[in-house]
């Protein structure tokens, strides 16, 4: 009797999967197929290793500053300005987004609910209109200038330095940041405060020993949530970097707007595989050695 | 006893609602002394205010001779045990007692012998590693009793630390808390509004209503003589009579003049009159000085516990003798079995059991859970 009703519900619970099931399998794992398939094939899809072996050896020439040229290995060092881009905007992202999520955790309930719009409003908007609107604030004759000008200041070169890009990516991805935070900090018990400030901790201790370790399963998904699209961010760095930081979703839309859809996708493959390890060590981490994960 | 904490008409309202009103009361050194009341009496907030989470709006704190009003509670030589334990759930066993001595930056080596000891000490022994969160609740218990005193504090606060525990585990917590506290000597300031717990564990107890102290005594002077109706019938069950206190040593109530022990009352003055349920003696109806019927009799494990109706009024009256429900019976009360009391404005309110029944009890008295 209690085993039939036990199949029973499994067979309830897999018929309300169901849509979700065919729904992953279509748009999931099907384009996750097809861009490992074009990564191993080339123009008449035949196998081969050939996309994958250029992405490490592709080399180029490099101007550098003082005019002489040097033999780079293209993608590589596409690659490592992005996560180097990439891990600057997830910190700073996260210096400017975790005071702002406490602020917002211990206000009151309405002004907690009007921050949380504030911080979402931008995300209605379009991600290019966004970038747009940036390059409009920070060309060398755009508003900040002009504000800088009022006061008789000498106009500042943002536009096309490795700071707009930072930016963009921070201004976009902020959000992806702040919430999650946001969401544990408001969680956690008051009382858990207040025993650290009996025990004898001041202000700054309790937020060393006490709300920090607390919110860290929270710090983990913001970081998560802002270094991956980061990393694989393009067109901020076309429209605010003047081009000259070019990143490896650029890389990625360059050949596949060139039609060079194989070498696109082994970009694709390498990428994601690499973000895929990155992010198991990190789950590996976070379950080990953080509150919660266990 | 040298006095270590005073509180001096303390006053405190929240959002103009008054919580606690000109609240005066001495705390001994080495004391076990509980604030008893129900839900919304003031009691939680009087303990916030001498662990220094709330302060007060009138009034003093004073800590053994100096006035402690605005120190932040990481400054007060005073620790609480939470409602709800409020453990670190991100630390072990061992590092949650060791919380505060790690904050005071304490040598390693003493930090290990300490934590050991206060884990020895509540029968945690060998649960150093465990998470928290894995200890059932008696053992989260004990691990918040072991942090809050590991800093050897001059007062523990305790805010109904024992709300959460079943019946049995409360009544061995009971003990060792009592235990603990006679082995330290720390002050124990304990929050309830258990009345059994207050009556078995307490030095004192203060009990308190509507943000005010109504009675402060130890269990026994509490219970023989409560100085008015609300304090009667708070702490155990009470039968309260309109009487008139005729001369010392005469009352009468019920249609019938008693001997008594009283005195010091006014001539023919209206009072409160006090029986406790088991002092009351059943005798056969000609024998006794006041008679009624029998509307109900539920049998408790150690007695009967009979409502019986005398002249429209229903006492409770508890006997280990048989009792049968619509049996007229006569009741006999001895002088010391009769308590006046000055009328208050709580006369009236509290002690007749028309409208009685034990679930209805438990309901007026829900678990408090949180209270402000």
């Amino acid at each position: 009797m209690k085993t039939s009703r036990n199949t029973q519900m499994a067979g309830t619970y897999r018929a309300a999967l169901a849509p979700y099931s065919v729904w992953s399998f279509l748009f999931v794992l099907v384009p996750l197929i097809f861009i490992a398939y074009y990564a191993f094939t080339d123009n008449s899809f035949s196998f081969t290793t050939e996309n994958i072996t250029r992405f490490f050896t592709a080399t180029s020439n490099m101007v550098q500053e003082d005019g002489s040229t040097r033999e780079v290995r293209t993608y590589l060092l596409i690659f490592m300005r992005s996560l180097r881009l990439a891990v600057i905007s997830t910190l700073v992202c996260l210096l400017m987004g975790y005071p702002i999520a406490y602020i917002m955790a211990r206000a009151g309930e309405k002004a907690q609910k009007t921050m949380v719009t504030l911080i979402m409003i931008p995300m209605w908007m379009n991600f290019l209109i966004r970038t747009y609107a940036w390059m409009t604030i920070l060309q060398d004759t755009g508003i900040i200038n002009g504000i800088l000008g009022k006061f008789g200041i000498s106009p500042i070169h943002i536009i096309g330095t490795e700071t707009a890009v930072i930016i963009g990516m921070v201004y976009d991805y902020f959000p992806y940041m702040v919430l999650p935070i946001y969401s544990i900090l408001a969680k956690l018990d008051g009382k858990l405060l207040e025993a650290a400030r009996d025990l004898g901790c001041g202000t700054l201790s309790v937020l060393r020993r006490v709300v920090f370790p607390l919110s860290l399963p929270g710090v983990i998904s913001g970081m998560t949530m802002v270094l991956i699209p980061s990393i694989s961010t393009f067109y901020i760095s076309q429209k605010l970097g003047n081009g000259k930081f070019f990143l490896i979703g650029d890389a990625i839309e360059g050949q596949y707007v060139a039609n060079n859809l194989h070498f696109a996708a082994a970009i694709a493959f390498i990428l994601m595989l690499i973000l895929l390890v990155g992010m198991t060590v990190m789950k590996y981490v976070t379950t080990r050695y953080v509150y919660g994960g266990e | 006893m040298k006095k270590i904490i005073e509180l001096k008409n303390i006053s405190k309202a929240f959002d103009g609602e008054t919580v606690l009103d000109g609240i005066s009361l001495d705390i001994h050194d080495n004391e076990f002394i509980t604030l008893l009341g129900p839900s919304g009496c003031g009691k939680t907030t009087t303990l916030r205010i001498i662990g220094g989470f709330e302060y007060p709006d009138e009034g003093d704190v004073i800590f053994m001779g100096e006035r402690i009003n605005d120190v932040p509670p990481h400054k007060r030589h005073v620790n609480t045990v939470f409602q709800k334990y409020a453990l670190f759930p991100h630390l072990n066993v061992f590092e949650n007692v060791a919380f505060p001595l790690r904050e005071r930056k304490v040598p390693k080596k003493e930090i290990q012998e300490k934590v050991e000891q206060m884990l020895k000490m509540v029968m945690l022994s060998g649960f150093a590693d465990r998470r928290v969160n894995s200890l059932s609740g008696g053992q989260q218990q004990r691990v918040a009793i072991a942090r809050a005193l590991v800093n050897e504090p001059k007062v523990l606060l305790l805010d109904e630390p024992l709300g959460a525990l079943d019946l049995k585990l409360r009544k061995d917590m009971q003990q060792e808390l009592k235990k603990i506290q006679k082995n330290t000597g720390i002050t124990f300031i304990f929050v309830t509004h258990d009345q059994e717990e207050a009556l078995s564990m307490s030095d004192t107890i203060v009990v308190m209503s509507e943000g005010k102290i109504q009675q402060i005594g130890s269990p026994t002077d509490i219970y023989n003589e409560p100085v008015n109706a609300f304090v009667a019938d708070f702490i155990g069950e009470s039968n309260i009579v309109d009487g008139v206190m005729l001369a010392d040593y005469r009352v009468s109530f019920a249609g019938h003049t008693f001997n008594c022990l009283d005195t010091g009352f006014g001539k023919n003055e209206p009072v409160d009159v006090v029986i406790r349920p088991e002092d009351v003696d059943i005798v056969p109806p000609e024998k006794g000085m006041l008679c009624g019927t029998v509307t109900s009799v539920t049998f408790m494990g150690v007695h009967n516990e009979a409502i019986v109706d005398i002249r429209g009024f229903k006492w409770m009256i508890q006997t280990t003798d048989p009792v049968e429900e619509g049996a007229y019976i006569g009741i006999t009360l001895e002088p010391d079995a009769i308590h006046i009391m000055k009328k208050s404005k709580y006369s009236g309110m509290f002690g007749d059991y028309s409208s009685f029944s034990n679930e209805l009890d438990e309901l007026s008295n829900p678990d408090e859970g949180e209270e402000a």
